[in-house]
């Protein structure tokens, strides 16, 4: 069918224009996804624009050819001074914008389902679950699984899906690594989940993208997608060689604003340590209220 | 308990010099003006004309001037924004955190509320009361209130570059952040007191404007016939006054949380910082239309002119853009789709934002075909009208894209957001802002604006523009939030420095339109429009000299026909130059400081409360309260200009009238 053909043509048109953005350097492009989720949503993406330049592009030609031939001093245009209806017209002009959005309708009611953060991705891997606890201005990582956490790096299994629960122990954030995919909002007292997969291993940038005061800038983290083997490794050297434990005591030295400029782990995460934040059994940070500058909490 | 609550010295930014000296410099500037103002013997006069006048003309003229001069304001911080980010790779930038986030958060309210929304209004004001044919708005005082208290608002967000500090939040204060204990300083109060003021403003000229426009037309002028314009006022104020209580009773509840310890959105004691999204988003999406329908408005009327065609599919454009004002208020959840409510509700809301793609493309088709088969005049409000609808369909593109859940969730916040929003909100509603002041500014002043400089201003403002934003578009693909003080990533920084640039040539742009004002006025004889149409447009508002006197017709135009277009001037020209005209007498309404003054009073308490200087607010109350009963108590609110000024004012518009006549009958006869 020629119109796919058209489609085809033109989704990868976009798709050379995004590769044409991509060349301009390797940063954390979500249409340079590294996983199942990125992939998903970089197809949505591309496609719905695909479609729609269908008609943006005539659009836009039209408007300039338009403007240019009905111009006031091309004496030999067609000049109809008096004509502002037809029917067939109005009905072509409803219509193709109600076509293209039935379309997109039909796109984004099925990508919603399909695409839902909270939907678990299909693997003969058995996901790995990680506890996500937003800061001032720092992320907190807890692998229940392991009794580790690590604060501003998260490592995951390169192939393995990794379920999120996601919460904030301070104001609102948004957990976002760009080149795996869907981000969600990190609230208090509320968890949201999250699916995602690094589909190979690598180094991906991880960020909050949701402004969330002084220290927002430096909620910046890295995540390290690794083979099996060097999961292992890293959660069995966190266990232990940490120098703290996260008791109580040290998750009530997280709350106080602070940045923090190192990465570091920590070892023997105490039970349920998660589940009391988001229950509010542990309350959420002061705000500025214990210091006024920003202070570096990692410790040396 | 102290005397002036929290204010002491330590609000004045002596430690920042970036405030300080700016904050320094506006104050020497605006005492300038206020001493040349007073030496020149202006005073009276301004007092007389301007300040007290409750004519609509006027009332638009002032909300536009303030319009400009907030855009400027918010432009200087979009300077500062983009430079910052353009040298803060691995490096601090020269911006601390606590300035930088003050600057975006002023930028996105001053830009709103205090640019696009007066000079939206002004607009409104200056041509909806002529094209409908009458003498003036429904509540011509309340107009006057409403100016003042958007001038309050303006001035109380103003003054806290000086006096304390602005928001750090964002130009929406989101919870838990905007909650006392996340930011005890004064920056969300002003925030709030500043939209809660400004908002009652917005909210009495929504009912002003729609009261005018349902129950005060002029003969014959049923809805059928009224402009386009008039159609998207209407359209834009129902939505104001639908919308803009929520916004007011959000921030309120913002402010109970913050000053009596309500926990409506805090984090404990069964707040629910959530629902403010919900709550700020039922409001904020249907402000970007109230934006954005009126410059729908202005485009319909300086399309059709300039065709020199009657607009194509009147019936549908009105259609659409009652379709519009509706499915506005079912989409405000798009705005946060990443807030995880599920693929059934995404998919709901995802699909109800696109629905408002389908008027929006049939206007622009219609726009189109207006162009079909005309002779189009290239003078800056077409070309504003044309780079319109050329940036117009893009936004809208990005825009259903970001309708797209799971498109979203990888561009939602992102910097491709900021271009998608800046790309409408700039492309559509400032680029009608100033096609409508070009448009109409010959109409109020009797001159037009120059027309290289306009060119010269238009050309760089459309170049700017997108060297500015598709480098933000790429750099949100590329993963980049908004709101980044500094960041670390080499692929986001050469984008940040290509956008920098874009915003060299927009103050070129911003150069040449204040540059533009001043030869225009400087040249206002070369530039003089004698016939009271320069264009040779076709509503009513062109049947009536430049500037319009006081009453605006000396006797009221009737309009009839199936053809308003071709007809409706002719046709209230002819009557005004009949040769055995009736003037009756005309009243107008008597000039009124309750405005001012209430504005005065309204930002005492505004500053009052801010600083929790608890007495003084009492004061400002009582102050508001008086006014409103002395209001009340007014026995003589109109005057009546005689018969024989009526007649006089007139007679001496005739020539004038007459040769626009001659020419609209030239017209006519080559259609």
């Amino acid at each position: 069918m020629p119109a796919e053909r058209t489609r085809a043509l033109l989704s990868r048109g976009t798709g050379l224009f995004a590769a044409s953005i991509l060349l301009c350097g390797n940063g954390p492009s979500v249409l340079d996804p590294a996983g199942p989720v990125g992939q998903g949503d970089r197809t949505i993406l591309l496609d719905a624009t695909a479609v729609m330049l269908l008609i943006v592009v005539p659009t836009l030609a039209a408007t300039v050819l338009f403007a240019w031939h009905y111009r006031a001093s091309n004496e030999k245009a067609l000049h109809l001074p008096r004509w502002s209806y037809s029917g067939r017209l109005e009905l072509v002009v409803w219509s193709i914008p109600a076509l293209v959005i039935t379309f997109l309708g039909g796109m984004a009611w099925i990508g919603s389902h399909a695409l839902d953060p909270a939907q678990p991705l299909s693997s003969k891997q058995k996901d790995l679950d990680v506890d996500v606890v937003a800061l001032d201005w720092k992320w907190l990582f807890i692998y229940p699984a392991q009794g580790i956490a690590s604060i501003n790096r998260l490592v995951v299994p390169a192939g393995t899906p990794v379920h999120f629960h996601i919460t904030s122990a301070t104001v609102f954030n948004s957990f976002f690594i760009p080149r795996l995919g869907s981000q969600i909002y990190a609230m208090n007292g509320m968890v949201t989940q999250l699916y995602l997969e690094a589909a190979h291993p690598g180094t991906y940038h991880g960020l909050s993208a949701q402004f969330s005061g002084d220290g927002f800038a430096d909620m910046g983290f890295e995540v390290d997608a690794v083979p099996a083997a060097a999961f292992r490794r890293w959660t069995d050297t966190a266990a232990h060689t940490s120098a703290l434990s996260l008791d109580e005591k040290a998750y009530r030295a997280l709350l106080v604003q602070s940045v923090v400029a190192k990465p570091y782990t920590y070892r023997d995460v105490a039970p349920h340590l998660f589940e009391a934040v988001a229950m509010q059994r542990l309350p959420p940070g002061n705000g500025p209220k214990t210091t006024t500058a920003i202070p570096d909490y990692s410790p040396h | 308990m102290r005397f002036l609550g929290r204010l002491t010295w330590q609000a004045i930014p002596f430690d920042q010099p970036i405030p300080l000296l700016s904050g320094a410099f506006v104050v020497l500037v605006l005492i300038g003006i206020v001493v040349w103002v007073i030496v020149r013997g202006y005073l009276p006069y301004l007092w007389r004309e301007w300040i007290t006048s409750v004519d609509h003309k006027r009332i638009g003229v002032m909300y536009c001037v303030l319009g400009l001069v907030m855009l400027l304001r918010g432009f200087i911080d979009a300077i500062m924004m983009r430079s910052q980010q353009a040298i803060a790779y691995h490096a601090p930038g020269y911006l601390p955190p606590e300035h930088y986030d003050q600057i975006f958060s002023a930028h996105g309210t001053v830009m709103i509320f205090f640019g696009a929304m007066p000079l939206i209004i002004g607009l409104m004001n200056f041509a909806v009361p002529l094209q409908l044919g009458v003498r003036d708005v429904a509540f011509p005082t309340f107009n006057s209130v409403s100016l003042w208290l958007t001038a309050s608002g303006a001035l109380l967000v103003n003054a806290s570059l000086v006096i304390g500090e602005f928001a750090r939040t964002g130009w929406l204060p989101f919870p838990p952040l905007s909650e006392f204990k996340y930011l005890p300083s004064v920056g969300v109060d002003y925030y709030c007191w500043a939209l809660e003021i400004s908002g009652v403003g917005t909210l009495l000229t929504g009912i002003n404007f729609v009261t005018t426009i349902l129950k005060i037309r002029t003969y014959g002028m049923s809805y059928g016939r009224m402009p386009m314009f008039c159609w998207t006022a209407l359209a834009s104020n129902l939505l104001i006054i639908a919308a803009f209580p929520v916004l007011t009773a959000t921030l309120a509840m913002v402010l109970l949380d913050r000053y009596l310890g309500f926990h409506f959105f805090s984090n404990d004691a069964g707040g629910n910082p959530m629902m403010f999204n919900n709550l700020i988003w039922a409001w904020g999406h249907p402000e970007v239309y109230i934006l954005v329908l009126p410059a729908f408005g202005v485009f319909s009327e300086v399309v059709s002119t300039f065709s020199g065609k009657p607009l194509f599919g009147y019936r549908s454009m009105v259609i659409a853009t009652m379709a519009i004002c509706i499915i506005s208020f079912t989409v405000w959840l798009h705005h946060f789709f990443t807030m995880g409510a599920g693929g059934d509700v995404n998919g709901v809301f995802g699909i109800a934002t696109m629905i408002i793609a389908v008027p929006t493309g049939a206007k622009i088709f219609n726009w189109l075909f207006t162009m079909y088969g005309g002779r189009i005049r290239f003078t800056t409000p077409m070309l504003w009208s044309v780079a319109f609808m050329l940036t117009f369909v893009i936004g809208g593109m990005t825009g259903v894209l970001l309708a797209l859940p799971p498109a979203d969730f990888v561009v939602h916040n992102s910097l491709f957001l900021v271009a998608h929003f800046h790309n409408v909100i700039v492309g559509g509603t400032i680029f009608g802002v100033f096609a409508g002041i070009t448009y109409w500014f010959p109409k109020a002043f009797g001159f037009r604006l120059d027309e290289n400089w306009g060119k010269a201003a238009f050309w760089t403002a459309f170049l700017g523009f997108w060297l500015t934003f598709l480098p933000l578009y790429i750099a949100g693909l590329l993963g980049m939030t908004r709101r980044l003080q500094h960041y670390d990533v080499a692929a986001w920084h050469p984008w940040m420095i290509v956008s920098a640039f874009g915003v060299v040539v927009l103050i070129i742009s911003a150069g040449c339109q204040v540059w533009q004002i001043v030869v225009s006025i400087r040249e206002r004889d070369r530039l003089r429009d004698r016939t009271g149409d320069p264009w040779g447009a076709h509503t009513l508002e062109w049947a009536t000299p430049s500037p319009p006197p006081s009453f605006n017709y000396p006797i009221l135009p009737d309009v009839e026909g199936e053809d308003p277009y071709w007809g409706m001037k002719r046709k209230a020209l002819q009557e005004a130059l009949a040769e055995n005209v009736h003037y009756a007498p005309v009243e107008v309404p008597r000039n009124s400081p309750t405005g001012f003054v209430t504005g005065f009073f309204a930002t005492t308490i505004g500053f009052a409360m801010i600083w929790q200087i608890w007495w003084l607010a009492a004061l400002g109350l009582l102050g508001a309260y008086a006014v409103f009963v002395r209001f009340a108590w007014w026995e003589i609110s109109e005057v009546e200009i005689e018969e024989d000024e009526v007649a006089r004012i007139a007679q001496s518009e005739r020539p004038a009238l007459e040769e626009s006549l001659q020419a609209a009958l030239a017209a006519e006869q080559t259609a």
